[in-house]
């Protein structure tokens, strides 16, 4: 049984560093064709440099010693004592975490496309992942807001709320983009990057179980049709609405669908997840136009559909927890006997960390404005940030 | 000797290529362009946002002739190209002063 286990936890860790290139392709595609290289880079670059951070520090901050409420400390200092031991598990962890760790920045790229330096962005990265990221997620796992009873099954709220909401803020500081938004500009790139989100999500939700038994198995299975879910509801309503029934609106409701879930994987079963893939589909299908109204330039909708959906999804979780099921031991949601203190502490959860992240990220961005800039000159936003920043260009030729 | 150039729908090129063949033309230059004529551009709707897309692609033709072929060229695409909707393109027709052969060095009449 222990091998099974660390062997599950193990091919998760694969499957979700094959996240990073999928939501490359994912906000690759759907960018400019002049600065899609610009984008594929921001993503690789964290699984370049958040896998040293994590093993220097990352983890050690995050997680232990596990009593900590709101910060670790630097008991794990290089992995400092965590040997191969027994079943090796406590190895395969460390890995695991820090697959999470190097895609939650990762998600911010799409928000700041088309204008952010990559040099800042350099730096954003690791210096958010160690202020923001790291806090909130030991928070959320074994600190004080998991203490209070809040649950948080793979990240709904550390990564998706949390890199949501600092999307927000790195826009705010940064500014519109120059010139108005463009179309995708290749759709065949940005539904390879959705299959291979949604495969690799396989790896997020189910291999947070952390064993091979049967909440991997319903998380597995929730993964599956919260996806489905979200992806039919996106593009009924755009049937409806616009006309058409659109691969974009079917690669947003699938992601949108996976982020809800995420929070809720281990938690909810029967047909809970095919409610909250319905209903998150629904929410971040109008989401995304909110950036309309009030006038940010979230490039790529990383706010409405990362923030909206991972906040939806963790509050349904108030409603649709079911610990019976999984003989667990959590509250229950509101639908299966359960009050709304569940609920309650899914909303300061939540609170928490978008206060944190809010504030933190907003103020990483005009410390970076301040000294090195945060934005591309005009010169290279209007050439292209593939040819300014990264001297490469994805397509030659006629376009 | 006289240049036609055509803009026609991209689905039409086979036809019109079959049309020029049959009617003996030696040689066409065929490239990818994009515009828009009286038929305008079209709306596409992403995540709810509507983007105006105003340049169309279309297909350009160039055809270098002798002048007694003109009529039987311009025919043949006019023929071939023509759907009778909106959008169906354009065909012109201008002066050629000269015309080599890179190969041969041959001029005039001989290199068309």
């Amino acid at each position: 049984m222990e091998s099974g286990n660390i062997a599950w936890v193990l091919i998760s860790s694969a499957l979700v560093l094959f996240m990073t290139p999928g939501l490359a392709f994912f906000y690759g595609g759907m960018d400019r064709n002049r600065n899609v290289l610009n984008m594929l880079m921001m993503n690789f670059y964290c699984v370049l440099i958040i896998p040293i951070l994590w093993v220097a520090v990352g983890y050690s901050l995050s997680q232990t010693p596990f009593d900590n409420d709101f910060i670790g400390g630097f008991d794990s200092f290089f992995l400092k004592d965590i040997t191969v031991a027994g079943d090796g598990m406590s190895l395969a962890v460390v890995a695991f975490l820090g697959m999470f760790a190097a895609i939650t920045p990762a998600l911010i790229s799409g928000a700041v496309a088309d204008r952010m330096k990559f040099s800042a962005w350099a730096i954003f990265v690791p210096v958010w992942s160690l202020l923001v990221y790291v806090p909130v997620f030991k928070w959320v796992y074994g600190g004080w807001l998991a203490d209070r009873g809040s649950i948080d099954f793979a990240g709904g709220t550390a990564i998706h709320v949390n890199a949501g909401i600092a999307a927000l803020a790195a826009v705010m500081v940064l500014g519109k983009r120059k010139s108005a938004p463009t179309p995708p500009h290749s759709m065949p790139l940005v539904m390879i990057g959705t299959g291979i989100l949604w495969f690799g999500w396989f790896g997020f939700n189910a291999g947070s179980a952390l064993a091979a038994n049967g909440a991997a198995a319903q998380a597995f299975m929730n993964t599956f049709l919260a996806a489905a879910a979200a992806g039919l509801a996106w593009i009924l309503i755009e049937w409806l609405r616009d006309g058409h029934p659109t691969n974009l609106g079917a690669a947003s409701g699938i992601v949108s669908g996976l982020v809800a879930i995420t929070p809720a994987a281990g938690y909810v079963s029967g047909a809970s997840p095919i409610f909250i893939g319905l209903i998150a589909g629904v929410i971040c299908c109008y989401a995304v136009r909110l950036k309309h109204k009030f006038g940010y330039d979230d490039a790529l909708d990383v706010v409405g559909v990362h923030f909206v959906g991972g906040l939806v999804g963790s509050l349904l979780i108030g409603f649709f927890a079911n610990p019976s099921f999984f003989d667990g031991a959590f509250m229950e949601g509101i639908f299966y006997g359960g009050g709304a203190k569940l609920l309650l502490e899914q909303a300061i959860a939540n609170g928490a960390a978008i206060v944190w992240s809010f504030v933190l990220t907003y103020g990483i961005m005009v410390a970076l404005k301040k000294t090195i800039g945060v934005r591309v000159s005009e010169e290279s936003e209007a050439g292209g940030l593939d040819l300014a920043e990264h001297g490469e260009t994805a397509y030659h030729g006629a376009q | 000797m006289k240049l036609i150039t055509a803009i026609v729908k991209p689905f039409k090129l086979d036809d019109v290529k079959d049309a020029l063949k049959a009617a003996g033309v030696q040689g066409i230059t065929v490239s990818e362009v994009r515009g828009f004529g009286r038929q305008g551009g079209h709306t596409e709707t992403y995540r709810g946002a509507e983007y105006k897309i105003d340049f169309v692609p279309k297909v350009r033709l160039e055809i270098v002739v002798d002048d007694q072929d003109v009529d039987g060229v311009v025919a043949a695409i006019k023929a071939a190209a023509s759907t009778g909707k909106i959008g169906d393109g354009k065909i012109w027709v201008t002066g050629v002063d000269r015309i080599i052969r890179i190969r041969t060095g041959e001029e005039g009449h001989d290199a068309v």
